[in-house]
């Protein structure tokens, strides 16, 4: 029997049937299960096109937020504080709230835009059908929310320039920051959102974890005013890492520090990205 | 092809030592009724349900180790629709060029030909949310054939649509036959699934209990036509003893007894019996003869 064998001798790939525009041309060249960056743009090119759609609402909410806890707290807390370690409490607010706009713009889609999508919308059930694997959907539904994250999070910090802060060079890498922190927690709420039970119980998650994330981070305040306790939970906590590489861009770099923030930054992506796919592999396929 | 495929949810086992051969160019309709273990088969032969034991290969690909390979070359239609409810049609499509990587100097090209082949010509600029059931599902057929798959999985392509719209996708099905594209399609619809494969495969309890030419399939199990009686004084149980004594098969649904391969009753047992109301055979007769079930 000319079987297809389900399809076919195969093998070869590419020509895609009738005509062939050849969908599968750039997967034959890949050695199976390898991560491949196409379907990664595939992921993103779909993200842009709904972005489009939705820039708007997605852009005022992610930058009018942290302003105006920027102005309410720096100006009206900063009058009664003053100065903390010789700058302005605006200044030294502005740059921990882009940590918590970074935390708030990729954590919370993470958490839920992804929920919504795997739950109700069966969205990932149709790239899955594609030539596209859980890694690399992860990856690119994570990367676009860090890119927005990388833009987004800057917003504070011009406002913050507004209100005086010197402009440095290094300031530049701010959204290199904001991006890093930005995938991390964009897979850390991936990977949450892929765990929990149900939609009710993020609750949970934002009132027991992104709260206190971005309370002990040392954005409203230095951390050597807290408990050694809260300290070291400080210290492990991935947000605290980039407000200390947001204030060194604007108050002065320390190379050999700035790195091991930098590091784990990295570290905490790599967690979370093995944490991600892990859950997300576990619910898209049975 | 699926050698021996087993897959469990917990204790449930819902495709058991399945074995399916699929050759090109034809349309093989998937038969049975829900929890036959038709959705789960096909979840399997994208990867997105991974078989417990036997293999799967798929254009030459093993399963699930090539996975993308073979997904490159196939084009999935799902049961539950999944467009992306803030794009256009055009859009919708756009975005499947990329994830099927379709080169960028012939995106345009296949969005345009996806749109003519799901006569969506006129939709292109429409939101999927504003589109009716009927053109949402041609959207997602076209969605599913706009890299030009050699297979199309089509999952209950036609559930939950009126007949009118029905009619519509069979058109665009046969049309995918028409071009030599090997098509694997799922239905609990006995007229579906006659009208449309070139073979069936009856499926039942995560088995194929059944595989062949429609009309061949019929004449062989149910005959070629079917007398149904009411329940009479006797009941149809009494029937059956007589029927059963001729070897005459028949299966019974409420109180009405349908008598398979009626043209083969003996005019010996005709006086008895009298006269029913005869129908064509269909693949449902032949489904209940095998099975005991009901397909819908």
């Amino acid at each position: 029997m000319g079987t297809d064998r389900i399809g076919g001798t195969g093998g070869t790939g590419g020509t895609g049937g009738a005509g062939g525009t050849g969908g599968g041309t750039a997967t034959a060249q890949a050695p199976p299960g390898r991560f491949e960056f196409a379907p990664v743009a595939g992921v993103l090119a779909r993200e842009w096109a709904l972005y489009r759609r939705s820039w708007r609402p997605t852009t005022f909410a992610a930058v009018a937020e942290p302003i105006i806890m920027l102005l309410a707290f720096g100006v009206g807390l900063g009058s009664l504080v003053g100065a903390i370690g010789g700058h302005d409490y605006i200044h030294f607010l502005g740059t921990g709230i882009v940590a918590t706009s970074v935390l708030f713009t990729s954590m919370f889609p993470g958490l839920i835009d992804t929920y919504v999508r795997r739950v109700f919308q069966h969205t990932y059930d149709g790239m899955l059908a594609a030539p596209v694997d859980v890694r690399e959907l992860v990856t690119a539904e994570a990367a676009w929310i860090a890119i927005k994250a990388g833009v987004y999070g800057c917003a504070p910090l011009l406002v913050a320039i507004g209100f005086g802060l010197p402009a440095s060079p290094a300031m530049l890498l701010v959204p290199i920051i904001a991006f890093t922190t930005g995938f991390g927690f964009a897979l850390t709420g991936i990977w949450m959102s892929a765990s929990v039970p149900s939609i009710k119980t993020m609750d949970y998650i934002i009132s027991g974890v992104i709260t206190p994330l971005f309370l002990i981070a040392g954005t409203f305040f230095p951390i050597d005013t807290l408990p050694d306790w809260a300290q070291t939970v400080a210290k492990i906590n991935p947000l605290y890492h980039c407000v200390e590489l947001v204030r060194s861009t604007a108050f002065g770099l320390d190379p050999l520090a700035d790195l091991g923030h930098f590091a784990a930054l990295i570290a905490f992506i790599a967690v979370a990205w093995c944490l991600a796919v892990f859950q997300m592999r576990r619910k898209l396929i049975d | 092809m699926l050698r021996n495929v087993v897959k469990r949810f917990g204790s449930l086992t819902a495709v058991d030592g399945l074995d399916l051969e699929v050759p090109a160019g034809i349309v093989l309709g998937l038969l049975g009724p829900n929890g036959a273990g038709k959705s789960t088969t096909m979840r399997m032969l994208t990867a997105q349900s991974r078989a417990d034991s036997g293999e799967i290969t798929i254009l030459g690909y093993a399963m699930p180790r090539a996975a993308k390979r073979a997904r490159a070359l196939m084009g999935v239609v799902p049961q539950h629709d999944n467009l992306d409810e803030e794009l256009t049609v055009g859009e919708n499509l756009e975005v499947f060029t990329h994830l099927y990587r379709v080169p960028r100097s012939q995106r345009a090209d296949a969005v345009e030909r996806a749109l003519r082949l799901a006569h969506l010509e006129d939709r292109r600029d429409t939101r999927a949310d504003r589109l009716s059931g009927g053109m949402r599902r041609r959207l997602l057929i076209a969605r599913g054939l706009v890299h030009r798959p050699r297979l199309v999985l089509l999952d209950e392509p036609t559930v939950g649509l009126d007949p009118q719209v029905r009619q519509e996708l069979w058109g665009l099905i046969t049309g995918l036959r028409d071009e030599g594209v090997t098509v694997l399609m799922s239905t609990h619809y006995i007229e579906e699934a006659e009208r449309l494969s070139d073979e069936v495969a009856l499926m039942a309890k995560g088995r194929v209990v059944a595989r062949g030419v429609p009309g061949d399939l019929i004449a062989e199990h149910a005959g070629k036509t079917v007398e149904e009686f009411p329940a009479g004084p006797d009941g149809p149980a009494g029937m059956e003893d007589i029927l059963r004594s001729g070897e005459i098969p028949t299966r019974r649904t409420g109180a009405t007894l349908s008598v398979l391969r009626a043209e083969e009753i003996p005019d010996s047992l005709r006086d008895t019996l009298g006269r029913g109301d005869t129908r064509a055979s269909n693949l449902e007769d032949v489904f209940v003869t095998l099975t005991g079930e009901r397909v819908e």
